[in-house]
């Protein structure tokens, strides 16, 4: 090779660098090492992180059963090593996985359209912010306290830069649903959006129909969010929302410290060309097949760069995919029946404890303790191997003596009641 | 001749909402160990959907058949040679999976006591010192998602400083030859976007610069190695300039797999960067992501990073919320641990002198193709070409043959296409990239072919065009998909 490059050193190829810029020493790393190796320093460090707990957190992260297909799918070199599907004649397996995951996303949301996946559910609040001012042309966002509490700071870091205004409208301290006289009384005509999560982030199914209703009432945009996706095969979709942003977590993907995960923004058609991120359409080829292509690209950075609906290029193929292998192993009875049993779960740790709240709630539930601060209660669990809940005072100062639990599927009986001994 | 591939019958498959059957199902729950719940009454009746309308039901061997047939319509790297200019398409290391799939890593949750996430914390501790000291910067931020949001977060960065020093000015300059992402970044940052043309090397044309770069000019984003794959060689003029009218240097990292142990970007006058952990750092891009995009910066940065940063306290480590000039977060949580941690599986693996060994390998690869298809391609930029190289079709042009067409004829040889017409500043550009990962065999092949293309386009233009003849889908019609959009299965 280096005769054909005519050189004598592959040296040689970085000697038109300026010296100036060149590196004079060896990285300070250490030299390589084998495979039983890596894999021994990644035993040692998932060692440190604690084994043998049982865990009832929640608040935006999920436990669920990861059904073994989605590893055997996700784990074949087709899917796995595959670039982004530009090449449409060589990549119809990815994209039609993908036309398949939106469809799903609509049949679950009711939307009419929804794209390719967006990092994750924090991003696609602020993406779904900004489509709402794209429609609207208006510059305002109301969103409630309910909302995932860090979401919402990741929305105002691009509202901040973006010249949006964002404001927050409260929850009732009873019901832990949204206020909407609160809601009524800071909207005004140039507010682009409205945004609610339900469930919201204490767990509870909120005023959906009601805030769209005030909402739309002043020209502002619905914008619905959700966190626990296992909720969607159990809620009524909300005909009133205008965009629907959230997390698929749920849905196969390991909790992961926190990523990767992916989000979705799905929608109306009215809404389409102002979408943000990658779509899959159905084509033919020059034979008259059905093919996918990606598709209605002129929205995209790398064909309108400075003028592009966002500047999102890569995203989450892989983790939508295995929610696409998730929803296709539980189908429509399954994805009912695992909604059910997370409903029962929760419903009989509360049963055992003292919700903090009195809305109609999923998988989640806020719990007041009594004598002691959520921190002790937590503490004290530890000793039993059980890491508790979310101490909520950490957002929210006015709940300091609560925190927010989660049971799910993978919820055994013996663990909840060892956790209600533990705080009750 | 075609020697690499041949065909093979692939099996049809319908999408899984057509071969649904009522009562199939492919999943086991176990048995609930508590009363049920009548959701009506716990959520309110009209909260209770009704069943899913169109959600597919199969038998678990329907839907292992059904994700196996699909994949194998897909090009991998598994398969072969993925000369993508721009997206280094290197093999990704098993190992990784393996270790990201780890119980006490990928079942970590988030919120999990510090003292319960120490393993997870040092891992990503140690990622950030190893990219510190592969990028010669001081600090470095794991939170951004992919590369698009780490070029967000450094111009959000610069931003902040800027707005600190008193004025936080106006204008972002992005060269004409830059990524889309660039461009559409500083607009989301709140800047406005001026293009910079290149000189006729190819180059940032430094005397323009002086004049371009007014009070105004918040940053220059700068991809260096640029998209032609040619090192920016008056980067540090370039740096001079902006820091003497106080405007900053963002590098866009997507090409640093030409620089990992030869050059620094902290050496070269850069401010912040951010690296593709999908591109140079092996992790897989499994058809369109996830990524990372961590961010390095200067000291002068430091204080403005996303919130929450590790800490060292006492012997553990603990997260740090309090960070009062912080831009904020730019995601939940702290980043894509999943990924972080392959990468930090690629880096451990390689070593310092392995990941120079992999640069090396990489420049050494592009450099073989460039010098063996020149006399058959047009080679617009003679400057010297590091981990890509890029090519016109100006000589298969005039036979009515452009790149995409010699792109879709590559599939029918058995490889993936190059990048096509990218960079903007070339016309009709062949952007290739090798990578390390190729051997002189895989190299030889890929070049025989488009020296075998490059001959076809001269005795028979119409089979170029007409290309690809061995996929099982044919040339698609993008410009229908567009032009009536069905973005979902409907029920006919």
């Amino acid at each position: 090779m280096m005769d054909a490059c005519g050189i004598d050193s592959p040296e040689a190829l970085f000697a038109h660098l300026p010296e100036a810029v060149r590196i004079k020493r060896p990285l300070d790393l250490p030299a390589g090492i084998s495979e039983y190796e890596i894999v021994e320093y990644f035993r040692q460090r998932a060692a440190e992180n604690g084994i043998g707990y049982s865990s009832f957190l929640g608040a935006g992260v999920y436990r669920h059963f990861r059904p073994v297909l989605v590893d055997a799918v996700v784990s074949r070199g087709e899917f796995l090593t595959s670039y982004t599907p530009y090449q449409a004649e060589i990549s119809q397996g990815t994209l039609t996985a993908i036309f398949e995951f939106q469809t799903m996303i609509c049949q679950l949301t009711g939307m009419d359209v929804a794209n390719a996946s967006m990092y994750d559910g924090s991003t696609a609040l602020p993406e779904a912010v900004l489509m709402a001012a794209r429609v609207t042309g208006k510059r305002r966002a109301l969103v409630a306290r309910s909302v995932h509490p860090e979401y919402r700071e990741t929305l105002r870091t691009y509202a901040r830069n973006a010249g949006l205004q964002v404001e927050e409208f409260d929850y009732g301290p009873e019901s832990g649903t949204i206020q909407l006289e609160d809601l009524d009384r800071k909207m005004d005509g140039a507010t682009a959006a409205v945004v609610v999560q339900s469930p919201n982030f204490f767990g509870i199914v909120d005023q959906v129909k009601a805030a769209g209703e005030i909402a739309h009432r002043a020209g502002a945009l619905l914008i619905l969010m959700f966190t626990e996706a296992v909720s969607l095969g159990i809620l009524e979709p909300q005909p009133e929302a205008d965009i629907v942003a959230g997390e698929l977590q749920s849905f196969a993907i390991s909790p992961s410290y926190g990523g990767p995960y992916a989000g979705i923004i799905a929608t109306r058609e009215k809404f389409m060309r102002q979408m943000p991120g990658r779509l899959v359409g159905q084509t033919t080829d020059s034979r008259g097949n059905r093919a996918f292509c990606l598709t209605l690209s002129t929205r995209e950075q790398h064909i309108r760069r400075e003028r592009a609906t966002s500047n999102i290029c890569t995203n989450q193929a892989l983790i939508a995919l295995m929610a696409t292998v998730f929803m296709t192993v539980y189908g429509k009875q399954g994805l009912r029946e695992l909604a059910e049993q997370n409903l029962a779960k929760a419903h009989y740790l509360a049963g055992r404890l003292k919700p903090r709240f009195s809305g109609g709630f999923f998988n989640e539930i806020a719990v007041r303790l009594e004598g002691r601060t959520p921190e002790q209660g937590n503490k004290a669990l530890l000793k039993k191997k059980i890491i508790g809940g979310l101490p909520l005072g950490r957002f929210y100062p006015e709940l300091a003596d609560s925190m927010l639990l989660c049971a799910t599927e993978m919820s055994r009986r013996a663990d909840m009641d060892a956790l209600a001994e533990v705080l009750s | 001749m075609i020697t690499k591939v041949r065909t093979h019958p692939s099996q049809n498959e319908a999408l899984l909402f057509e071969r649904s059957s009522p009562g199939k199902k492919a999943y086991q729950l176990p048995d609930l160990d508590v009363p049920p719940v009548d959701a009506a009454a716990a959520l309110g009746a009209e909260n209770v959907r009704a069943a899913i309308d169109g959600f597919a039901e199969v038998s678990e061997v329907e839907a292992i058949r059904h994700f196996t047939r699909l994949s194998t319509w897909n090009y991998a790297i598994d398969h072969g040679m993925y000369p993508l200019g721009s997206c280094t398409m290197k093999y990704n290391p098993r190992v990784n999976e393996v270790v990201a799939r780890t119980d006490g890593l990928a079942w970590a949750h988030p919120y999990q006591p510090e003292a319960l996430a120490q393993g997870c914390m040092e891992t990503m501790a140690r990622l950030e010192a190893i990219l510190a000291e592969i990028t010669g910067m001081d600090a470095v931020t794991l939170q951004p998602s992919a590369g698009a949001q780490g070029e967000l977060t450094g111009i959000l960065l610069i931003r902040a400083l800027l707005e600190k020093r008193g004025d936080p000015r106006k204008k972002i300059l992005v060269p004409d030859s830059a990524h889309g992402t660039n461009p559409a970044t500083a607009a989301i940052a709140g800047y406005a976007v001026e293009n910079i043309p290149s000189n006729a090397a190819g180059l940032l044309d430094v005397s323009a610069l002086d004049r371009i770069v007014t009070k105004d000019v918040a940053a220059l984003m700068v991809t260096n190695p640029n998209t032609l794959g040619v090192f920016e060689e008056n980067i540090v003029q370039a740096a001079e300039i902006l820091h003497a009218k106080g405007a900053m240097l963002y590098m866009d990292g997507a090409n640093m797999n030409a620089l990992v142990g030869i050059a620094r970007p902290g050496d070269f006058g850069v401010d912040a960067l951010h690296l593709n952990l999908h591109k140079t750092f092996s992790t897989p891009h499994g058809g369109g992501g996830p990524g990372a995009g961590p961010v390095a910066v200067k000291t002068a940065l430091e204080p403005f990073l996303p919130a929450p940063r590790l800490k060292r306290s006492g012997k553990k480590w603990a997260w740090d919320y309090n960070r009062k000039r912080s831009i904020g977060r730019v995601r939940a949580f702290y980043g894509n641990f999943g990924v972080l941690v392959r990468a930090l599986a690629y880096i451990l693996a390689h070593g310092g002198p392995g990941l120079r060994n992999a640069t090396v390998d990489a420049v050494l690869n592009a450099n073989y193709i460039r010098k063996r298809l020149e006399p058959y391609y047009d080679l617009p930029y003679s400057s010297p070409s590091m981990h890509e190289v890029v090519f016109s079709d100006a000589r298969q042009e005039p036979g009515g043959v452009r790149t995409g067409d010699i792109a879709k004829r590559l599939i029918d040889y058995g490889f993936h296409p190059y990048t096509v017409s990218f960079p903007l500043i070339v016309h009709g550009a062949l952007m290739i990239e090798p990578t390390e990962t190729e051997g002189v065999p895989e190299l030889d092949a890929f070049i025989d072919a488009m020296i075998s293309i490059a001959k076809e386009v001269e005795t028979d233009p119409q089979l170029v065009k007409e290309a690809p003849y061995s996929t099982r889908t044919s040339r698609v019609d993008e410009v229908t998909a567009a032009r009536k959009p069905v973005l979902r299965w409907k029920p006919n």
